[in-house]
């Protein structure tokens, strides 16, 4: 994401360690563009308030997740997924290092809340399909809101990252600065 | 105040450290196979920037699935091919000398203590085995590698576990490593360098550290470092004995500054005493839930012995010590994977092969193959696997199918019973 504010709707996945294997399965990993993982994203997943086949992705624009969020494999394919299906951000207690660095390399926004926020937005905000949520990367803020409830929170990011982020990925910021 | 080995290798890297909370650091080697790199290679070509740093630090292989399965993968392996090709990449590793990238990289020579090393693969941690910081990375910063010839990382935290006391019989290197995981728990050291240490340190093969580094990031970790020591210089000897002038122990010296400072600050030590350790066992879909083999009394359908963490040749030798004169039970589907060209071929020499084809077992191509679902042993749906493996996620060897981890002793004695079974009946047996 290269603009610093957007708004829109979010995908809750009430669950942790929801691995890489589950949001993309080595078997799509054979292919060498990003398109065709667009339909098998979150395919293993193993979680029973949603069935994957039945996420109508064009809805939503960010993930909320719990912790160690896309543990495992190195695949960036993971991250693709998400992107191709229109996720710009992914919002989790915390996150699999090399799956966050993949989100930030990718010019993917990932913000870590640690276990109490995302407690909270999980209490409030057990309805899927009416969580609305805003992101300003400058004032590092965001807040979550439906009809009835609203949550605000600051996050932290490093500097670094927010300056991938902001550069659209790792390989423009590299290809500038070294 | 002292450094630990990881951020001692870190500043002898420093490329930018402007930021603050993540540094740039160069590359010593950068990793590359088949199925993480071509996305990167098609969009170096799309920016018009189709080079590398420099070809002599890059190494490249064809592992993932080879030969290849289909029309998709075989084109995984032509970009690759032709890229190898055009860049003069003259370390790559092809059908006939290939072999899973962290068992075949370490025995081609190309890891040192000091080295900074990544890979698109998240195993790439194994290389700390060694004494270098090795970690896994995603295709972007692969790509970045490639081109600059550095890493974006965070500042090294370490953790320390001390590993004392000496393994019983039956008792391996995998069991090791899964009881730490269980301690730690599947994200217990996420962003932290695992730093080992203790007295039986010493006494633990090349293969063995290997076996330890290779599964750190099963609990999060970004890498896991043994310190350089003589068993390091030993297993390096044929590659660096001229550099030495024959002086084993002027390697030894040259290494020692990878030592970690005896103030270094670390995050958190833990101590295991290995002797208590008994022949672990994963259950259920995650590698920190793992239990005593013995409590395990699962049926088996499928028998995996391979992959980067059990592939090599003392793996085999291990599995076959316990396989030899015996009969896989005849509802198993034994499949042995070595983990390189030459493990094959020493096995081959040493008689294992014929161990394990006599007790049943099928010998396939060097290949990570199953281990992740790919090709040479997926699981049907509800099907049940004991595998020398490093993951055990939910449909990880194919949808629908259980994979239970294990060392190699564990996993042949799992295939004579065809249920999961404590090996150390069968090392009764034999001795």
């Amino acid at each position: 994401m290269k603009e610093h504010k957007f708004s829109g709707k979010a995908l809750l996945l009430d669950r942790d360690n929801i691995n890489t294997d589950e949001i993309i399965p080595a078997k799509y990993l054979t292919y060498i563009e990003k398109m065709p993982l667009k339909t098998h994203l979150l395919e293993d997943l193993i979680l029973d308030s949603v069935d994957p086949k039945k996420i109508s992705w064009e809805n939503y624009n960010v993930v909320i997740s719990r912790s160690n969020f896309g543990c495992g494999s190195s695949r960036e394919m993971a991250v693709w997924a998400f992107e191709i299906n229109g996720i710009s951000a992914i919002i989790a207690s915390n996150f699999a290092r090399i799956f966050r660095e993949n989100a930030v390399n990718s010019g993917i926004l990932p913000i870590e809340l640690g276990s109490e926020k995302i407690d909270q937005i999980f209490q409030k905000f057990l309805d899927l399909n009416d969580v609305n949520i805003e992101i300003d990367l400058e004032l590092q803020t965001l807040s979550i809101q439906d009809a009835k409830n609203k949550l605000e929170f600051s996050f932290k990011i490093t500097t670094f990252n927010k300056t991938v982020v902001t550069h659209g990925g790792l390989v423009n910021f590299a290809v500038e600065n070294y | 105040m002292g450094k630990t080995i990881a951020q001692k290798i870190f500043d002898a890297h420093l490329v930018d450290d402007r930021f603050g909370d993540a540094v740039i650091i160069s590359l010593d080697r950068v990793f590359a196979h088949e199925i993480t790199t071509p996305p990167a290679i098609i969009d170096l070509e799309q920016r018009g920037l189709d080079s590398v740093f420099d070809p002599t630090k890059i190494k490249a292989v064809i592992d993932h699935v080879t030969p290849s399965k289909d029309s998709l993968s075989a084109i995984q392996a032509q970009v690759m091919r032709k890229w190898a090709r055009r860049h003069h990449i003259e370390d790559f590793f092809d059908i006939g000398r290939n072999g899973v990238c962290h068992a075949l990289f370490p025995e081609k020579g190309f890891v040192r203590p000091g080295f900074t090393i990544i890979m698109g693969d998240s195993h790439t941690c194994t290389h700390g085995a060694f004494g270098a910081f090795a970690c896994g990375t995603g295709t972007t910063a692969l790509e970045v590698g490639i081109l600059k010839g550095i890493a974006a990382l965070e500042y090294p935290k370490s953790m320390k576990i001390e590993l004392n006391g000496k393994l019983s019989v039956g008792v391996y290197a995998k069991d090791v490593i899964l009881t730490i995981i269980r301690k730690l728990t599947v994200n217990g050291a996420t962003d932290h360098v695992i730093e080992f240490a203790g007295d039986a340190v010493a006494s633990l093969t090349m293969d063995e550290r290997m076996t330890i580094t290779n599964m750190v990031v099963e609990a999060g970790a970004t890498s896991g470092i043994f310190a350089p020591d003589m068993q390091t210089v030993e297993y390096l000897w044929p590659f660096i004995k001229n550099e030495f002038d024959g002086d084993k122990n002027a390697a030894l010296l040259e290494y020692s500054q990878w030592i970690a400072d005896p103030d270094a600050k670390y995050s958190q030590k833990i101590e295991i005493d290995i002797s208590t350790i008994q022949p672990q066992v994963t259950i259920r879909y995650q590698p920190d839930q793992v239990i005593n083999a013995s409590d395990a009394r699962i049926k088996v359908d499928q028998v995996y012995i391979g992959s980067c963490t059990n592939g090599r040749l003392s793996d085999l030798r291990e599995a076959a010590h316990i396989l030899k004169g015996k009969k896989i039970a005849p509802h198993v589907r034994g499949i042995i994977a070595p983990a390189t060209t030459e493990i094959y071929r020493k096995a081959l020499k040493e008689g294992l092969i014929d161990i394990f084809m006599d007790a049943g077992f099928v010998v396939t191509a060097t290949t990570c193959g199953a281990c992740l679902g790919m090709s040479n042993g997926v699981l049907a749906p509800g099907e049940v696997a004991i595998s020398t493996t490093n993951r055990n996620f939910n449909g990880r060897m194919g949808k629908g199918g259980m994979v239970h981890l294990a060392s190699p002793a564990t996993a042949a004695a799992s295939a004579i019973e065809g249920f999961i079974t404590d090996p150390r009946k069968y090392l009764e047996m034999n001795s």
